[in-house]
């Protein structure tokens, strides 16, 4: 196991981009950052990690990769990437990641999950599928909601508490919430089918990817609120 | 298709863009696709932790064997692997196939592979991608032929190995050659850029993009000839975004363990002790042909232009 670093080096030279494993770090945007900088966790079992990796430093967090369960040591928050949320679940379970991190979701650490990272963080799925749940977020998701790969889109919409007008994000094979469990489950963005932004205390999720468009402010609305 | 409720302010819902295209691949990084070929094979590997499943209507290792004319998938078939799985299903065609690629776009499949594995159906030309909504993923033996296929509008890059073999030694050979290629590209000068475009037989425009950035702008698996963990990590190592598995998993002698192992190590490919653990007591590995053993007319990774 490799150290899990906790920030990209602050410049990388160009003969060097291309990295082991399949990590192709040349387009990170070089930070310098200082040490108290928010430290994130981005769960590493599978999936894009490195896009979100690459957000979280530019909105002046910290990174570190998480693929076991002493890696949530002293992190103030963590990220749920997009991914398959079947292969991830499977992989948390397989890895005896699943208890510890739901142990520490429930206590309180703060996450963000987007695509794959809602369903994972959903308390239910309507489907009768067989895959791990982390379980913690009291809503009901549907897998896959607007159809194969063909339906998936580009579009902007409204998040409340995002200034700046609409934010660019894509929906690829996304779920959507199609029921709201807990009362203090808020929703900060629906379309037709339902929510796609929800909140509930700590936990933040996404039906859509808001690190693939490099529309930022999501991730940064987000770092914001951490360690505070 | 759905509207961001109440939100004029909104732009209409755009389908079928790169953005969505490459995003999709993006989000299959660190994960294992596996050749399927019954819906039976494709629950197997969804239960092993496959982040996707590829339907063909024969593995490579009996396209060998049996030789004649491989062409894509019984749609009969594919819906019943798409009816089978929750996780994403691919499919192969023919290289320049493009009506096999409008009859796979039509039945739902998410992803098209673009494949040297079956018979070319052109010598000449490769399907144009950018006419499609679905995706397509194209094989590529060095940073030329990658690039060649991105400008066909593939977004997502395979190596091409030797499919079917069980033996990764040209998977490693197509690996490092894009790898060796992207860390030439960076250190050359703006005019020297125009010569490799020339010498990459490439569009120009990508070939910069490349070195600007040292990297290609699409998500790079590995496939051809993966057969154990080890393959799969040592592939991660040397900078693939995840493997494909074709004949390896099952004409092994224990799919389900074999496929599940292989996933493990491709999550854990920098850690020995986790390879070393999901390597033991696998039973047989597929038998492998060495590739000298081959004549030229039966390699499939000189298929492509």
């Amino acid at each position: 196991m490799s150290d899990p670093a906790t920030s990209l080096p602050a410049t990388r030279p160009r003969h060097a981009a291309w990295v082991p494993g399949g990590r192709l770090d040349g387009v990170a945007t070089p930070v310098n950052l200082p040490d108290d900088a928010p430290l994130v966790g981005v769960l590493a079992l599978q999936g894009d990690v490195h896009e979100h990796e690459v957000v979280l430093n530019r909105v002046g967090a910290r990174v570190r990769r998480v693929r076991r369960a002493e890696h949530l040591d002293g992190l103030d928050g963590i990220v749920v990437p997009g991914g398959e949320s079947t292969t991830i679940g499977k992989m948390l379970r397989r890895f005896d990641l699943l208890d510890d991190l739901a142990a520490r979701l429930a206590g309180g650490l703060p996450a963000l999950g987007t695509c794959a990272g809602m369903i994972l963080l959903s308390r239910e799925l309507d489907q009768d599928f067989d895959q791990p749940l982390l379980g913690v977020l009291g809503v009901r998701t549907r897998r896959n909601a607007f159809g194969r790969q063909v339906d998936s889109f580009d579009t902007s919409l409204d998040v409340a508490g995002i200034d700046g007008g609409p934010v660019d994000v894509s929906f690829i094979r996304a779920p959507v919430v199609v029921e709201v469990l807990d009362d203090d489950v808020e929703v900060l963005a629906a379309v037709d089918l339902g929510p796609v932004v929800v909140r509930q205390r700590n936990l933040l999720a996404t039906s859509f990817h808001p690190e693939v468009t490099g529309d930022d402010r999501l991730h940064a609305g987000w770092v914001a609120t951490l360690g505070s | 298709m759905n509207t961001p409720a109440g939100d004029p302010a909104a732009t209409a819902p755009a389908t079928g863009t790169t953005r969505v295209k490459r995003g999709m691949a993006d989000m299959l990084k660190g994960g294992v696709i596996m050749d399927v070929v019954t819906p039976e094979q494709a629950v197997i590997a969804e239960e092993a932790g496959a982040v996707a499943v590829m339907a063909l209507e024969r593995v490579p290792a009996d396209i060998r064997r049996d030789g004649g004319v491989a062409r894509m998938s019984d749609p009969d078939m594919v819906d019943g692997i798409i009816d089978a799985v929750s996780i994403p299903v691919m499919a192969k065609v023919r290289i320049g196939h493009f009506v096999e690629a409008q009859v796979i776009q039509s039945l739902g499949v998410d992803y098209v592979d673009e494949s040297e594995v079956l018979t070319p159906a052109d010598e000449a030309h490769h399907i144009d991608k950018w006419q499609f909504d679905v995706p397509f993923v194209c094989g590529a033996t060095g940073i030329g032929e990658a690039l060649r296929r991105l400008g066909e509008g593939a977004a997502m890059i395979r190596s091409k190995g030797e499919a079917g073999t069980g033996n990764v030694v040209e998977a490693t050979r197509h690996m490092r050659s894009i790898a060796g290629s992207i860390r030439r590209l960076s250190t050359m000068d703006t005019a020297e850029l125009y010569a490799a475009a020339k010498e990459f037989r490439a569009p120009v425009d990508l070939v910069r993009e490349v070195a600007e950035t040292g990297r290609l702008p699409v998500v790079l698996f590995t496939a051809g000839g993966i057969a154990t963990p080890a393959d799969a990590a040592m592939m991660m190592q040397l900078g693939a975004d995840g493997v494909f598995v074709g004949s390896g998993i099952f004409k092994s002698g224990n799919p389900e363990e074999r496929a599940r192992a292989i996933v493990e190590a491709t999550t854990n490919y920098d850690d020995p002790s986790v390879i070393a653990k999901v390597s033991r007591g696998l039973g047989e590995a597929m038998v492998g042909i060495n590739l000298d053993d081959l004549d030229a007319s039966e390699r499939y990774a000189s298929r492509g232009w």
